[in-house]
């Protein structure tokens, strides 16, 4: 009798916090699309190094091009607005990030949820760790003649954060970024509401880092990567910063608390997944157009993502970096500069061996896409190097973040087939 | 007895390989892959199945002493005397399913004509048969569609014409009806066509002194013999759609790495280069896979590419790597896309490069690739085993070898003829140890 | 006095020679001498070159070197440069090479160097950045720092002093190198038929090999052998190549696009050689005015951010006017992000003044001509048709 009366206690326990997310993702699509009754000022900006608390100092509301990307690929619409950009001139080589947007855009602007997507106020190009993003605002600042700032976020190519990067940073906050809004949204800078948002973002932040490490727990009552994408929603955009995620986290960990006392695994599309049979460490984005697909190819086969990288693009928090408000703009520059794309390869290498160590995983899945040079080139290098140093065994498959021209389902099955059988081959061997 | 089956879908050809208790290959089959993979599988697993009752009927013969030094000869005409049973029957089928499809209503008016017409190609094609399959002929392919289809298209324009109908008819009706053979399984009574081969093979060659009543009972012996399906274990690329249940298929991977450790156990590293794919195996000294990559989204690698090369050359696939042995000088080929290649071919043979040069070049350019994976997958350390079907060709395993030494120096490098076989024999080890090791 | 043809052939010569033989000849001519290689883009060679070291530009493999390790280290997607200069790396063709800078050119070449410093742990790699913020007191103090961490690398590689008076000389050497490019280009753009772009192009590429002492003198006598001689002047149209900047293309293809009609009156190959438009003051502190240089007076280039919208691509209607060119060809290197990226809107500003273009893309490996000598062909008919 106890048995489904708990049920559904726990489906609505399961909903808490993925219809909290999404409600927040779609209220703020609600405020783009109402800004002209609302009046509010838009500024456009990036996921890596994103500078959210900053600009709610200027009570202006955030357009993140790449997550419209990502949810126009989710909903099968990123096709037709990549080919659109490219009847435009844009090249078959490039990120299809940028083309979905530009395609977008030029198809009249329409987000993904239907509601339009206004046009930018200011463009905030926070250059971190992807070369395409000072492109891709310099095409849309050609279009929008809109003010544009832009915040040289130094690479970590020696694979450390130097005062001087750091000091670059803050000069530029404070001589280029701050005075820019300040124009464009007529709100004089307020420190301490800067520190206010930072101190919420670090309250988050533990929740998050929390969530990601619930995946050592065996079986691992999350899938961190087609999971943890759900999970980065709020905290990589809009809502860092605020007390709606805050809450959020909290929510989201107490739901995952309950899950490990019960010994539960990852909730799927399908459900629970039942049987732990591979933990899997995976490098690089997802595919968007199939991901339902994609990520089938893994729970059917019992395969779960315990650590990723991709979970990391928004800042690595796992590694101990906390926004601070006792230090708002160096803890601002520090945190673009954490972010997983900003650090050299030898500094990637050691993360993915850390987790593969950490979180007891049987060895390294490479899904490496064709948009985005930034994680892409050096990946086989990275593969290979950690092969070596875990002795775990790595496979590698191709896709596109948003390009359903390059994602083959029979070929990606055909590869992670193949390595989930291996990896079940040697376990027989060696035992 | 067992027989523990191992069935690789290429995306080409389907071929099946049958073993035995003590892991002795027994039987080998292959097939066209066709649209319809139940049907591959059943006729590869039925080619080698047949294949099975010869190497049962070769073990009976060791001491028959009718046969004395006749008994190669003998297997021989009697697998060719079957061969051409074989045909007969489909081509009676294919006839029955012309005709059944000339009942069409678009075809009313001429039906009469019609039927006459394929009566009469049939019956030619019946005729022809004795010449195709006789003593020492030579068929461009062991495939049904490839020898019946071009002869029954020129026999039925012929026809046609002096029958005064359009050809049309007759290729219509024909398009339709050999899909449909082609993806029926296989007919069975065995029996009845080796008993039959036996009596044309006694009546053809009076000279061996064979008596049809001194070999049947060894014959009949080893068509009794019942062939047990104990395990069967799929894999190859069309193994998304495979018609085995899940446990019954392991990855193409495993099953190359298997297979080639079975047929060289030195083996630690896989070349497998087929049709779409390219693939670098890494093994352990029990076959055991330890790594693997396999070509990028892009074909440039594959067999296709040649494929693609032959068509633009408008040459047939066989004959490509022949003409590059003849090559005296390397042209460099640089484009890795196959459909640049196209262009550059053309743009060489322009500038007056010779036919050959350029062939060796893209053999050498599709080895290139291959080289890379490999490196991709660790290099080479020790035996390296080439398999598929482009090491059958002789100018891209002449690149090979140089490109191996190299970059790798002196390695065994181990190419058996029969290594289109290897991912089904190593199919055929996994269903052995999920009985016999279980 | 050497003849043209001498020149080219020795610049050929070196261009062909993918073990850098000249590089290693003038480091084993005395003990102590250490050689620091970059990648296309932009680095400070004077810093090098004060450091007593010679600066070696990598520009890939071009077409005659195989690529097998290099490909095993990259995705299909991915431009060929990194590739080959992987494979020179692990032909040990670079091993005589005691450093690597990686300018902040594209992510490829970016995370490049953390695979130098991956595969190479022995050898200096380091990744070079530029400001992308131009305010003296913000990009350029930024800047100033990694001038100076650069500097400090580098006298410890060479075991070199690098003196204010050292890298004053070492800019004016490469002011005169800058300045004698540009008197190149200003010859070729003035009369193209007596400086066929293969031959100006063979002869800077031979400036990223050789010392810059050696380089300086060779332009000299390049220029005033190809003036005196009397060479056929052709009805080709007048164009700027825009896009060529990192991988470059194959010297087949540069051949390729002249004879199909084109006289090339600018381009971007190799932009280090002239990256300043105007000298880098020699009178204050050398390494501010490095700094200040880059801020105010950088070639434009789609690597730069620029600041302002108004005069963005205007850099390439001025090269066009300038140069009398008729018509711009936007030859990328397959793959590459900024010269892809940047083309729709330098093809919009074209647009607008009506200056035609065409576009296609190649690899440094390229072989198949036709396509490229059919469409710069075309292209230079229907600009004659226009005109």
């Amino acid at each position: 009798m106890n048995a489904p009366q708990r049920k559904p206690s726990t489906d609505v326990q399961k909903d808490a916090s993925m219809a909290k997310q999404k409600a927040m993702i779609d209220g703020n699509f609600d405020r783009l699309g109402n800004v002209k009754n609302t009046g509010e000022k838009v500024s456009y900006t990036f996921v890596p190094g994103n500078l959210n608390e900053l600009i709610m100092c200027f009570d202006m509301v955030g357009n993140y091009p790449e997550i419209n990307a990502i949810q126009n690929g989710l909903r099968k619409k990123s096709g037709g607005m990549i080919m659109e950009a490219e009847k435009w001139g844009h090249s078959e080589d490039v990120c299809t990030y940028v083309k979905a947007d530009i395609g977008m855009m030029r198809k009249g602007n329409i987000g993904p949820t239907g509601q339009p997507i206004p046009e930018p106020d200011i463009l905030m190009l926070s250059y971190t760790g992807c070369y395409t993003f000072l492109k891709w605002f310099e095409l849309l600042r050609h279009d929008y003649k809109c003010e544009t700032a832009m915040l040289h976020v130094p690479y970590t190519g020696d694979g450390v954060i130097t005062k001087a990067m750091t000091d670059y940073v803050v000069k530029q906050l404070k001589e280029e970024v701050i005075p820019k809004y300040e124009k464009v949204s007529g709100v004089k800078f307020d420190i301490d509401r800067l520190r206010e948002n930072l101190a919420h973002s670090a309250k988050a932040e533990d929740d998050f880092v929390w969530v990601l490490e619930s995946a050592k727990n065996k079986p691992s009552p999350i899938d961190a990567y087609f999971g943890g994408i759900y999970y980065i929603g709020p905290i990589f955009t809009a809502f860092r910063g605020t007390d709606l995620a805050v809450d959020y986290y909290k929510t989201l960990r107490e739901e995952i608390e309950e899950r490990i006392r019960k010994g539960q695994g990852p909730i799927t599309p399908e459900g629970e997944m039942k049987n732990e049979k591979y933990r899997i460490v995976t490098e690089g984005p997802p595919n968007y157009t199939s991901m339902r697909e994609f990520w089938k190819m893994f729970y059917d086969e019992g395969a779960v993502v315990v650590a990723s990288t991709y979970t990391k693009v928004g800042g690595t928090y796992d590694f101990g970096f906390r926004h601070d408000p006792s230090r708002p703009l160096e803890s601002l520059a520090e945190y673009c500069m954490h972010c997983y794309t900003n650090r050299n390869l030898p500094e990637r290498t050691r993360m993915l061996e850390t987790y593969i160590n950490d979180y007891e995983a049987d060895g390294l899945l490479i899904n490496s896409i064709k948009s985005c040079n930034s994680f892409a080139a050096g990946e086989l290098m990275m593969m290979r190097e950690v092969e070596k140093r875990t002795g775990k065994p790595a496979a590698f498959v191709e896709t596109d973040l948003v390009d359903p021209r390059y994602f083959s389902a029979a070929n990606v099955k055909n590869r992670l087939e193949s390595y989930f059988q291996m990896i079940d081959q040697k376990r027989r061997a060696g035992a | 007895m067992k027989c523990f089956i191992g069935i690789d879908l290429g995306s080409t050809t389907t071929k099946a390989v049958v073993m035995n208790e003590n892991q002795e290959i027994i039987g080998r089959g292959i097939t066209n892959s066709r649209s319809n993979y139940d049907t591959a599988s059943a006729v590869s697993k039925q080619e080698a199945m047949i294949d099975t009752r010869f190497t049962l009927l070769r073990n009976n013969l060791d001491d028959n002493e009718k046969l004395r030094d006749n008994q190669d000869v003998f297997l021989h005409d009697l697998e060719r005397n079957f061969r051409r049973e074989q045909f007969v029957e489909q081509l009676d089928d294919l006839q029955n399913t012309c005709l059944s499809n000339a009942e069409g209503e678009r075809f009313d008016d001429v039906r009469s004509v019609l039927t006459q017409v394929l009566s009469d190609v049939f019956d030619k094609l019946r005729h022809e048969s004795l010449a195709l399959y006789a003593k020492g002929a030579t068929r461009k392919s062991d495939f049904f569609r490839d020898i019946a289809g071009g002869r029954f298209l020129s026999l039925s324009e012929e026809i046609s014409k002096e029958a005064g109908i359009n050809y049309d008819f007759a290729l219509n009706v024909y398009d339709k009806s050999i899909i449909q053979v082609e993806n029926r399984p296989p007919a069975g009574n065995l029996e009845g066509k080796f008993l039959n081969g036996l009596k044309n093979l006694t009546r053809e060659s009076p000279e061996l002194g064979i008596r049809f009543e001194d070999v049947q009972d060894p014959v009949k012996k080893a068509l009794a013999v019942e062939l047990e399906e104990t395990f069967v274990v799929g894999t190859g690329y069309g193994r998304v759609r495979l018609p085995f249940p899940k446990e019954h298929i392991r990855s193409e991977i495993l099953c190359h790495g298997l297979g080639a450790h079975m047929m060289y156990a030195g083996t630690r590293t896989v070349l497998d280069i087929g049709g779409q794919d390219t693939k670098a195996i890494q093994v352990d000294p029990n076959g055991v896979v330890d790594n693997f990559q396999m070509n990028d989204r892009c074909a440039a690698g594959c067999g296709r590419y040649l494929g693609y090369i032959a068509d633009e050359m408008n040459m047939g696939l066989h004959e490509l790597g022949p003409i590059a042995m003849k090559s005296t000088k390397a042209v460099k080929i640089n484009s890795t896309c196959t459909v640049f290649a196209g262009a550059e071919l053309r743009d060489r043979l322009a500038l007056g490069e010779k036919r050959e040069d350029i062939l060796a070049g893209l053999h050498r350019s599709i080895i290139l690739r291959a080289m890379s994976i490999i490196a991709r997958s660790g290099g080479i350390s020790d035996q390296f085993t080439f398999t598929g079907g482009v090491a059958k060709n002789e100018a891209a395993v002449k690149a090979l070898r140089e490109l191996v030494k190299e970059n790798y120096g002196d390695v065994t490098i181990n190419i058996d003829p029969e290594s289109i076989y290897t991912g089904a024999l190593g199919g055929a080890e996994f269903a052995r140890r999920a009985v016999m090791e279980a | 006095m050497a003849t043209r043809e001498e020149i080219t052939n020795r610049c050929q010569a070196l261009y062909d020679d993918l073990d850098f033989t000249a590089a290693r000849t003038w480091k084993e001519a005395k003990p102590g001498r250490h050689v620091i290689g970059y990648l296309p883009m932009y680095v400070p060679r004077e810093i090098i070159h004060a450091a007593g070291m010679m600066p070696l530009g990598i520009l890939g493999g071009g077409d005659q070197l195989e690529v097998i390790q290099g490909d095993a280290y990259y995705q299909s997607y991915i431009c060929r440069i990194p590739r080959s200069t992987i494979e020179l790396l692990l032909t040990n063709r670079l091993d005589f090479v005691d450093g690597m800078l990686f300018p902040s050119i594209c992510d490829v070449i970016r995370n490049l160097s953390g695979m130098w410093k991956l595969l190479r742990p022995d050898v200096y790699a380091h990744y070079f950045d530029v400001p992308q913020n131009y305010m003296k007191d913000v990009g350029g103090e930024f800047y100033i720092h990694e001038l100076n961490v650069l500097k400090e690398d580098l006298e410890k590689i060479s075991g070199n002093k690098v003196t204010n008076d050292a890298l004053k000389n070492s800019i004016e050497l490469y002011n005169e190198n800058r300045r004698l490019t540009r008197e190149l280009y200003k010859f070729r753009a003035d009369k193209p038929w007596l400086a066929p772009s293969s031959e100006v192009y063979l002869i800077n590429r031979a400036g990223m090999v050789i010392p810059v002492e050696d380089h300086n003198i060779l332009i000299k006598d390049y220029i005033e052998a190809a003036r005196q001689e009397d060479r056929p002047k052709r009805d080709n149209s007048r164009v700027v190549i825009s896009g060529s900047f990192c991988e470059q293309p194959p010297i087949n293809l540069i051949k390729s696009i002249e004879m199909s009609g084109c006289y090339v009156v600018d381009d971007d190959y190799m932009l280090v050689n002239r990256w300043f438009t105007k000298p880098v003051p020699t009178d204050g502190d050398p390494i501010q005015a490095l700094s200040y240089t880059f801020l105010e007076a950088s070639v434009k280039m789609p690597s730069c951010f620029e600041p302002n919208e108004d005069i963005k691509g205007q850099f390439l209607v001025d090269l066009v006017r300038e140069n009398n060119a008729e018509g711009v060809i936007f030859a990328a290197a397959s793959f590459c992000d900024p010269a892809l990226l940047e083309r729709p809107i330098l093809q919009d500003v074209l647009n607008q003044v009506d200056i035609p273009h065409v576009s296609f893309k190649y690899a440094e490996n390229t072989g198949q001509m036709q396509p490229i000598r059919e469409q710069a062909g075309t292209f230079a008919d229907s600009i004659k048709l226009w005109s």
